[in-house]
């Protein structure tokens, strides 16, 4: 018998342990570790944050599912990782602190024979001062954050209603975020939404971003062929903020937030302000704070995780310059480097670089975006680790299967306004996520592969992966159908 | 900090603004972009597309 243990129950880490209890043997034990006891499908809370979905429509209880398909549900969150064991017992376990009512506090040692680190990231608020739902701006993060964004927006509704004149500042609200297309969507939401309400000419709009282009999205932009052009993603994306009328500022790393103001610096290396009476700034990811120790109880931690808190995998970290990078520095198995039972998926694994070019403004300070492993990548990362965690406990001595985001493509699909009829969304493909330019000189994507066109039809998708994927994600029959 | 930092103000006339400068698309463009028939044939082809992305991913993996 085996002990497989997950660590996280976000898309990468639900996908992960789903398919793990398929594959393994019922002798085989699937333990599951979150800190909370809801699943939350995080792209519609986009449609949370501006009201038109209540929160409960994106989350469910965990704990139904997993006793329904026999896996091991621990709501508790992970401390330190113990990958050789103790001095008193030399079998690995991770050192956990739960946080169900009733339990809350108390630490237990889970032992495990392979263990997936799929914990997503910290939301890293505390990176600029006065940033944060606790603090000086909203986010849509989490369910919670989204409905606080929700009726912050409704009670400004309201105020224009009356004719009061609002600004609205969304974006990024750190130099080095990633998960631009969060920001995207909400802003292009958020103004289909004030058109709805009637209150659009009292409203400006500014999105304020650490991309160097609009539609950078951390992955170097995307370039499409379009009326006889290759054209890129920047094109499209200033396209449709100019045709919402909404304003932009780029290359900006927000320092300070305060009530009402917000102060950033530009990659030219001014100081600037904007003040606002609503502001949706996404925070920077780093790892959760996981700690590691050896047999003896020393801390291994740098071994295990880069400097961001996120695991080091089977990727290239060495330093070099970015004429250097490459695709093939990208991890394909997503085992540790320091211990083969170990794994990382989704936003935990460190990636090798960032995938759009660095910049840094005269004071040294990194303005650009990192590079997204949300969605389907995460999705697929978990279930490729979980094939190979099952390969391994039935006898292969390595990881067999790989998914790496330089051989992979995405599909992804922006809300740009929630309506049946009248809504629209940019629906993109791209192939690979990270670019290869030994495989594609040019653009570094396969550009027969890497579309992207805004409309009606987006939207409907849109819906339609909302409940297919939370179908999916409740384990219902014919799960295994719909695919990441 | 305010002090001496420079005050955001946007733009007053069009060509002081970046969107100025943008492509923006036509009313055929715009009209398209919610044409029911035009949109069903594209929810096809888009999902098509995703469909052929998400199996050569998985391909030889």
């Amino acid at each position: 018998m085996a002990r497989v243990v997950v660590l996280g129950a976000g898309i990468s880490g639900h996908t992960a342990a789903a398919f793990l209890r398929k594959w393994l043997e019922k002798t085989d034990e699937v333990v599951v570790v979150s800190p909370l006891p809801d699943y939350n499908w995080i792209p519609s809370n986009i449609w949370v944050g501006v009201g038109l979905m209540k929160a409960e429509q994106v989350v469910f209880p965990l704990a139904p599912v997993y006793a329904r398909h026999g896996i091991v549900f621990k709501q508790a969150r992970a401390v330190a990782l113990y990958p050789e064991g103790s001095e008193a017992n030399a079998v690995p376990f991770v050192e956990i602190e739960w946080t169900q009512e009733g339990k809350k506090g108390e630490r237990e040692q889970v032992p495990y024979d392979y263990l997936v680190n799929a914990t997503g990231p910290k939301l890293n608020f505390g990176a600029t001062e006065g940033l944060g739902p606790d603090k000086n701006s909203l986010s849509v993060c989490t369910p919670g954050h989204a409905r606080e964004t929700a009726a912050v927006l409704r009670e400004l509704i309201e105020q224009m209603k009356r004719g009061e004149r609002k600004r609205f500042v969304v974006g990024t609200g750190h130099g080095m975020c990633t998960c631009e297309g969060a920001a995207f969507e909400y802003v292009v939401n958020l103004e289909f939404e004030l058109r709805a309400h009637g209150v659009r000419d009292k409203a400006e709009i500014v999105y304020l971003s650490n991309e160097y282009e609009l539609g950078d999205f951390g992955m170097d932009g995307v370039r499409f062929r379009r009326s006889g052009y290759v054209t890129p993603s920047n094109i499209f994306t200033e396209s449709l903020y100019a045709e919402r009328g909404i304003d932009w500022i780029t290359r900006a790393h927000v320092k300070k937030v305060e009530p009402g103001r917000a102060y950033y610096e530009t990659l030219g290396g001014e100081d600037k302000e904007i003040s606002f009476d609503m502001a949706m700034l996404l925070p920077p990811f780093s790892g959760v704070g996981l700690k590691a120790y050896d047999r003896k109880n020393e801390d291994i931690t740098p071994r295990l995780f880069a400097a961001n808190g996120f695991m080091k995998v089977d990727a290239d970290y060495a330093s070099k310059p970015y004429e250097q990078w490459r695709a093939g520095d990208w991890p394909r198995y997503y085992q540790s480097s320091a211990y083969k039972n170990l794994f990382a998926a989704g936003i935990a694994f460190a990636p090798p670089h960032a995938v759009s070019r660095p910049h840094l403004s005269p004071r040294g300070t990194p303005i650009f975006a990192a590079p997204p492993r949300t969605g389907m990548p995460s999705a697929m990362i978990g279930k490729t680790v979980a094939r190979s965690i099952t390969d391994m406990i039935r006898g292969s001595d390595r990881p067999t299967h790989t998914a790496s985001m330089a051989e992979m493509g995405a599909a992804c699909v922006a809300s740009a306004g929630a309506n049946a009829f009248k809504g629209t969304a940019a629906s993109i493909t791209v192939f690979p996520i990270v670019p290869d330019y030994e495989r594609y000189p040019d653009y570094g994507r396969d550009l027969d592969y890497t579309m992207g066109e805004i409309g009606l039809a987006g939207h409907w998708i849109k819906i339609l992966l909302h409940h297919m994927f939370l179908y999916k994600a409740h384990l219902r029959p014919g799960w295994t159908l719909i695919p990441e | 900090m305010s002090e001496q930092t420079q005050e955001y103000k946007p733009a007053q006339r069009a060509n002081m603004k970046d969107s100025f400068y943008a492509t923006k698309p036509t009313g055929i463009t715009l009209f398209l972009r919610t044409f029911l028939p035009w949109q069903i044939w594209r929810f096809v082809r888009i999902n098509w597309k995703m469909l052929v992305i998400i199996r050569r991913s998985h391909k030889g993996h």
